[in-house]
């Protein structure tokens, strides 16, 4: 058992125990807080796999600003306080019942299939922002591009959904109230 | 460090994922459940990148984040809509399309 099984295992139980409390917690600024400790401990996993340019965006984007983003939204809705209301204890072991069939199912189908390999431990320097950067801009700058015509026409929707909505009809006579 | 144990890992954090979309009724946190299903995807083909040593995959998981990235502006927008409307991110009353 050396270093890198010792912190493989360490972030798996991280990883797994914060991913139950996300969706067993029941005031949503804990299960954002859980989710941000999952992200960090899926950005452990990178590192130990050298993927340093994936580690480094998934802590910015994820943990930096999507989770800001949904902090702010439950904020701003005054969500914090322990009164959701929850499904039917019916429901509820349903929805674990169909998750777990689904984990053996997967999990069965997988544990006898022809993929076998392992990941050594020795560095590899493709997870670097240099080789990375290499086969961005040359195979695939067409994607790239593209994807920044998806930024701009999400920033725009979410603008043109999130505006107020324009005052009735009949309001237009005196527009002071609006 | 087999690929069969990142291939575990990464499926018992998607069947997490499903179960909390499954069981919640806050769309807020089936939204970040969501999120987890992608992340778990994202770890995947980084362990599979890593074993065959290419890094079209990476690029991939880029991508992948590039595209949760937009979908949770939206996605949070149609959230913040509908609370104004019916004061709730109650998924059950939320099933209606128009008011």
């Amino acid at each position: 058992m050396d270093v890198f099984e010792i912190l493989f295992w360490l972030l798996t139980v991280m990883a797994i125990s914060c991913a139950l409390g996300v969706i067993l917690s029941r005031n949503p600024i804990n299960s954002v807080l859980f989710l941000i400790a999952t992200f960090f401990s899926i950005s452990g996993h990178y590192i130990l796999m050298n993927a340093q340019f994936l580690a480094i965006v998934n802590i910015i984007v994820y943990a930096g600003a999507i989770m800001v983003l949904f902090l702010f939204v439950i904020m701003l809705m005054n969500l914090n306080a322990d009164v959701e209301p929850q499904k039917s204890r019916l429901v509820q072991l349903a929805a674990i019942v169909s998750g777990g069939i689904l984990f053996l199912v997967i999990l069965a189908a997988l544990r006898d299939s022809a993929v076998r390999g392992s990941i050594d431990k020795n560095a590899t320097d493709i997870g670097l922002i240099k080789n990375l950067g290499k086969t961005l801009f040359t195979k695939f700058v067409l994607p790239f591009e593209i994807s920044s015509v998806l930024f701009l026409s999400a920033m725009i929707g979410a603008m043109v959904i999130g505006k107020r909505e324009a005052a009735p009809v009949t309001d237009n006579k005196n527009p002071k109230q609006n | 460090m087999p690929i069969q144990y990142y291939l575990f890992l990464s499926l018992a954090l998607f069947c997490i994922g499903i179960m909390g979309t499954l069981m919640r009724r806050n769309a807020i946190i089936i939204l970040m459940c969501i999120e987890l299903m992608l992340n778990a995807v994202n770890l995947l083909m980084v362990a599979f990148s890593k074993m065959y040593n290419d890094a079209s995959s990476q690029i991939f998981v880029f991508f992948v984040m590039v595209v949760a990235a937009a979908e949770v502006a939206v996605g949070l927008a149609i959230i913040v809509m509908m609370y104004r409307k019916v004061h709730s991110v109650d998924i059950n009353i939320l099933n209606r399309l128009k008011h």
